[in-house]
Parts: structure tokens; sequence; C-alpha cells
């Protein structure tokens, strides 16, 4: 009887102590998983999502790592990573550099996608987000060395939408223009046809995961123009019409500069406008009052901004 | 006395009394099945000649037969994705399939591990290593929660980093990389560490499975037990020995003939190794413990019975 009711603790003790090292074990094991999972998380610069793959977290939920999308890609760019690469093992990526997605217009990777990884929702392919180009070196850069090499921005699959040459003026030079390749965040869509074009030993224009080469204002931000636009109208009320303090018979529009106008169509200038005005240096007489005028206006604030005898 | 038993190998007497073929006849038909389904997911991206899409995860046969992994996809339900119709479709037709032919069926009739492990099973025998680490049977269906856990923690598929069989069968088809350090560390776990140890003990894409054939109508059956000489071949050779013990030696207690644990995986090497021919394929349904058995059983309970009261 005694023995018996020993025999049964002793069994209930084993029955706890198994449980503990299986609870152990597996608990370890766990952890382990778990932190490679987290590393995991991490795309490398180099390694771009096929198109329609949602946020890097969420695609790692619903990518079964099946390869669907690599066997109907027709120009076969896309892998399955394998374990030893820094990408979640099995998931299907593409390398901008060695083979850029060649935005199929009926989409086959997307369509054999059967967990819908890929978003099946995404049926024009320009509207796809691999990834954002970025020039990420000008100084190499053929443009900004003074070239026309413009490779980046003629294949681009998006010309003039994606990527866009920015005229500016050269300053080393004095008398030729810049053409600046810009790449459109909102037009863009990370085929990596621009970096793979490029014409370097390492391309000075790369194509990289969003989240990597995307900024992010801080969401109490607001532009202030936009807002304006949204509202259909300031949102600083009253908004004042604003006042130049011009000699008699001189007006000042907006884009067009000064020009003598009828005299008694201008306002008197006000006390406030007359105080801060004072402080400005007196400019020529045909160039723009910089210092009253607002930045963001096209024409006027950036050439004043950039050219150096502007007042700062 | 168990030296002496050693000097014949396991199934031998089998082989004398029945022939090779018929003393091997299951493991040829595995190997084939096996070997098989690898080849013809590898004709595609050998030959071109796309019979097989895919990999073991989901695969589309003949650009219409889909068939989806379930361990896989309930890791991704509980990241919170919901899967797409072929994705679904494939899922149910491979649920319903193990469901009636035994869930691990898979295991050692598809599952490219397999060959790895009944390897490191033989050489271990082979070169008589014996011991190793002891763990509960059951730690694969605490390591099938877990993975199910982290899924739903890091909203990954944190277990397909690690997994060794979709990282071997998607490694032979995609190309390998180092996954073949993964396959090799299954291999000399099983090997040095413990016997029979990942497939049976730990792989929780096996427990998946075994949950899914739990009710499974196919399954191996004892049914001439009487027949049974003790030679322990059986148990030497079965990757899941203890679900052998009851079905075949239990009969005074009630014990029907049919193997009904869900971790047998219907490999059929009992019934090849047996030179007695105890064991055969059959229905979980015609599970009746012989009358004879029945008798003594019911008598005996009475009597237990009777004493305590
Ligand atoms: S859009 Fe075409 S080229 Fe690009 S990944 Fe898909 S199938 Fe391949
Ligand atoms: S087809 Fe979809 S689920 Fe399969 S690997 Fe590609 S993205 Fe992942
Ligand atoms: S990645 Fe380059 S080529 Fe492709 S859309 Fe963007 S800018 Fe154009
Ligand atoms: S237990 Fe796991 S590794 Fe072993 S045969 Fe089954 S699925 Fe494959
Ligand atoms: S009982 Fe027979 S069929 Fe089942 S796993 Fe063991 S050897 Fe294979």
């Amino acid at each position: 009887m005694d023995s018996a009711k020993k025999s049964v603790l002793a069994a209930r003790r084993q029955f706890l102590l198994d449980a503990a090292r299986m609870a152990g074990g597996v608990g370890v094991l766990g952890l382990g998983v778990g932190l490679h999972a987290k590393q995991a998380k991490a795309l490398p610069p180099a390694a771009i999502r096929p198109p329609g793959a949602g946020p890097e977290q969420d695609f790692l939920g619903a990518c079964i790592r099946c390869g669907m999308c690599v066997r109907d890609c027709p120009y076969n760019i896309l892998f399955l990573a394998r374990p030893e690469q820094p990408i979640a093992t099995g998931s299907p990526y593409f390398v901008a550099r060695t083979g850029p997605c060649e935005m199929c217009e009926d989409i086959p990777c997307v369509k054999a996608c059967p967990t819908g990884a890929l978003d099946h929702k995404l049926t024009d392919i320009a509207k796809s987000k691999m990834g954002l180009a970025v020039l990420v070196d000008k100084e190499t850069c053929l443009n900004f060395l003074g070239l026309r090499c413009d490779v980046c921005y003629r294949v681009c699959p998006l010309i003039d939408k994606a990527i866009t040459l920015d005229l500016r003026h050269n300053e080393r030079t004095g008398k030729h223009t810049i053409f600046e390749p810009v790449v459109h965040s909102d037009q863009c869509t990370g085929c990596g046809k621009c970096e793979k074009a490029c014409v370097l030993e390492v391309a000075a224009i790369k194509v990289y995961p969003v989240k990597l080469a995307k900024g992010e204002l801080g969401s109490h931000y607001r532009i202030g123009w936009e807002e304006k636009q949204k509202a259909g109208g300031s949102l600083v009320a009253p908004e004042v019409e604003h006042q130049y303090n011009l000699p008699e018979g001189m007006r000042y529009e907006h884009g067009k500069g000064l020009s003598s106008g009828p005299p008694g169509t201008m306002a008197t200038p006000e006390a406030g406008v007359d105080s801060l005005r004072s402080v400005v240096p007196n400019p020529g007489k045909n160039a723009a009052p910089a210092g009253n005028i607002p930045q963001n206006i096209p024409g006027g604030g950036l050439s004043s901004r950039m050219s150096d005898d502007a007042p700062r | 006395m168990n030296e002496n038993m050693r000097t014949k190998r396991w199934g031998q007497e089998a082989v004398e009394t029945k022939g090779w073929w018929l003393a091997h006849k299951w493991l040829v038909l595995r190997r084939v099945s096996q070997l098989g389904i690898l080849a013809a997911f590898l004709v595609g991206p050998w030959f071109g000649l796309w019979i097989v899409k895919g990999n073991l995860n989901y695969s589309l046969t003949l650009n219409t037969l889909p068939l989806a992994d379930p361990f896989i996809l309930l890791q991704s339900l509980v990241t919170g994705h919901v899967p797409e119709k072929l994705a679904l479709i494939g899922v149910a037709i491979v649920a319903v399939f193990y469901l009636l032919v035994g869930g691990r069926v898979y295991c050692s009739w598809v599952c490219p591990v397999n060959p790895v492990t009944d390897a490191a099973g033989w050489l271990r025998d082979r070169l008589g290593i014996k011991g190793g680490a002891h763990v509960s049977r059951n730690a694969r269906y605490w390591i099938l929660a877990l993975t199910l856990l982290l899924a739903g923690i890091t909203g990954t598929l944190a277990w397909e980093l690690v997994n060794p069989v979709s990282m071997l069968h998607r490694g032979l088809i995609f190309g390998l990389g180092s996954a073949w350090m993964v396959v090799l560390a299954v291999f000399a776990f099983d090997l040095f560490v413990m016997n029979r140890g990942w497939c049976g003990y730990l792989c929780p894409v096996g427990a998946c499975y075994a949950l899914i054939g739990k009710a499974s109508p196919l399954r191996v059956t004892a049914v001439k037990r009487e027949a049974c000489n003790d030679c322990m071949d059986c148990f030497a050779i079965c990757p899941e020995p203890l679900v052998i013990k009851a079905p075949l030696k239990d009969a005074t207690k009630g014990v029907g003939p049919v193997i009904l644990a869900s971790e047998c995986t219907n490999c059929g090497r009992c019934i090849d190794v047996c030179s007695k021919d105890v064991f055969s394929f059959g229905s979980r349904f015609n599970n009746a413990a012989s009358m004879a058995g029945v008798a003594r059983a019911a008598s005996k309970r009475s009597t237990q019975v009777g004493s305590a009261s």
C-alpha cells in the first residue's frame, strides 16, 4: 500500500520533471527560431520582392515559399532565397543589377501566386511598388559630371513620369547645363531597369526596398500648400493681400516682376510691411525683391536661392 | 542471448521464407513513390517538361491540380493572412487524401527527409550505435504548437526558416545552397544522438499529418497475430515501434488487431519483415478482437470487478 503510494508519487514527480524538461527544451528551440525570425525580417538592400508583394512583415506571413512566381516569370529573374542568404529562406526576390523586372503587362508572377502574397488586385504593372530607385551617388553619375549619359532615364518604362531630367546650371563650367536624373516615388515601380542599365562599374542609381529608400514625415506635419488646396482657401484666415512698398507708379506682379502700372492702382503700404521692408537691402531695378518672396514659388524662389548674388 | 539474436539481420527470416521481393515489397514501392514524386518535380527544371510546378508547400500538377501543404497554410493563417482560392482548394484536396489513407503516409511515401532518416537508422544499426538522448514522443506535438505560436507572435512563417522538410525539397528543385547542412544535421542527429529521433520525436510536419490522419480508414492490421513467434523483427524495423505493441500483443486485453495509433506511417515495413505474414493493410473498422481473446478479456474483467468489490 505504502509502496504503491510512493510509486505513484515518484511517477508524478517523473511526469512533472518530464513536462518541465519538455517545456524547457521546446522553449529554448522557440527562442532560437524566434530570434532568427526577427533577424530575417529585415530585407537586405539588394533584394527586391516581386510585384504585388505587400510590406515585408505581411509578405513573410502570406508567402508559403512555393516558387510558383519564380516558375511563371518569363524572364527568369526571380529566385527563392537559400538558407545562407540574409533573406527569409525560400522567399522570392530579384536583384535589379543582374536581372530587373521587365514589367510584364499580364503580370504572370502575380497570377501564379496561390496565396495572394502577391496581391491579385494588382492588375496594372505600372502601379506596382517593388522598390524605389534612388540616385545614390551624385559624385560618379555621368550626368552630374556634365555628360549626357541619360541611360537610366532612357530605359525607364515610365520615362518622364518615374524619372525625369531636371535642368540646372553647371557651376563648374559656368556655361553648361546639368541634366539631373530625378526619380519620383509616386510613379517609380522599382523595376530596377535603371540600375541594370547604369553604365558605371557600380551603378550610381540603385533600387532599394521602399522602406529603405523612402523618408517619412512626422505624422503631425502638414504641408501648407496641400492643406490650403484641400480646404479650398487659406487656413490662416484672413489671408492678407501681399503689399509691396514700391516707388510711385511701379507695380510688382508675381512671376512677372516690376512694371510701371497706372498710378493709383497700388494700395498704400501698411506700417508692418513698411518696417519689414527697411531691413532688406534695396535690390537692383529689375531684380525681384527676393527677401519678400515666398520660397516655394516656381521660377522666383528657386533661382534666387541658387544664385550667389541673391540676398540670403 | 541478445548478441545471438543480432547475428541475424532484421527480416532475414522473412527473406528466407518469403523470398526477397515479398520481404521488401512495400519498401521498394515506397522508394519508387518517393523518387517518382521527386522526379515529377525535377523534370520541369531539368528538361523543361513541366508536369509539376512548385514544391511540396504548394504545387500545380499539369497546370490544373493544385496541392497545398496543410501545415504551412495553417501557419500562414495564424499570421493573419487569408490565402487565395487556389491554395485553399489545394489544401482541401491534400487534407481529404490523407484523412483517407493515413496522415503519415506523407512521411513514408512522399517526404524527401524519410530516405535520409531511414538511412541514418539503418547505419546506426549496422554500426551498433546504442543509447542517446531521451525525450517523449509527444515532443513533436509540442513543437507543432510552438511553430504555430511563433507564427502568431512574429507574424511570419518562422518555422520555414529552419524546417528541414521544405528546405530539402525546395533545395532539390530550386537550388540547395547550404540546405544540405541542415539535412546532414538531421542525419547526424538520428545517427549519433537519437535513434529515429527526428521523424519519431521532433518533426512538426509529421505531427501535423498524424493529426490529420487520426481517423483514417486505411490502417495496417496485425490480423494473424496468433501466428507471431516473437522474433521482434517488426519492432526493430518500425520507425514508431510503440504503435505495434498493443494491437500485436494485447489480444487478451480485448485490444483489436488494427494499428490505430496515428503515428504509424503506413510504411508497410512490418508487413515485409514478418516471416509469419502477421501484418497486412486493412480497414480500421475491421477491428474486432478475436472471439477467444474477447472472451478471455471479458472473464478477466469480471474477475477483476469481483475482486474489487
Ligand atoms: S512582372 Fe514579369 S518580369 Fe517582372 S517579376 Fe513578374 S513575371 Fe517576372
Ligand atoms: S507564388 Fe506567392 S506564395 Fe509562392 S513563392 Fe511566390 S510569392 Fe510566395
Ligand atoms: S526603377 Fe528605375 S527604371 Fe524602373 S520605374 Fe523606377 S526609375 Fe524607372
Ligand atoms: S516525420 Fe517529418 S521529416 Fe520525417 S518523414 Fe514525416 S514529415 Fe518527413
Ligand atoms: S507499424 Fe508497420 S506500417 Fe506502421 S510505421 Fe511501423 S512498420 Fe510502418
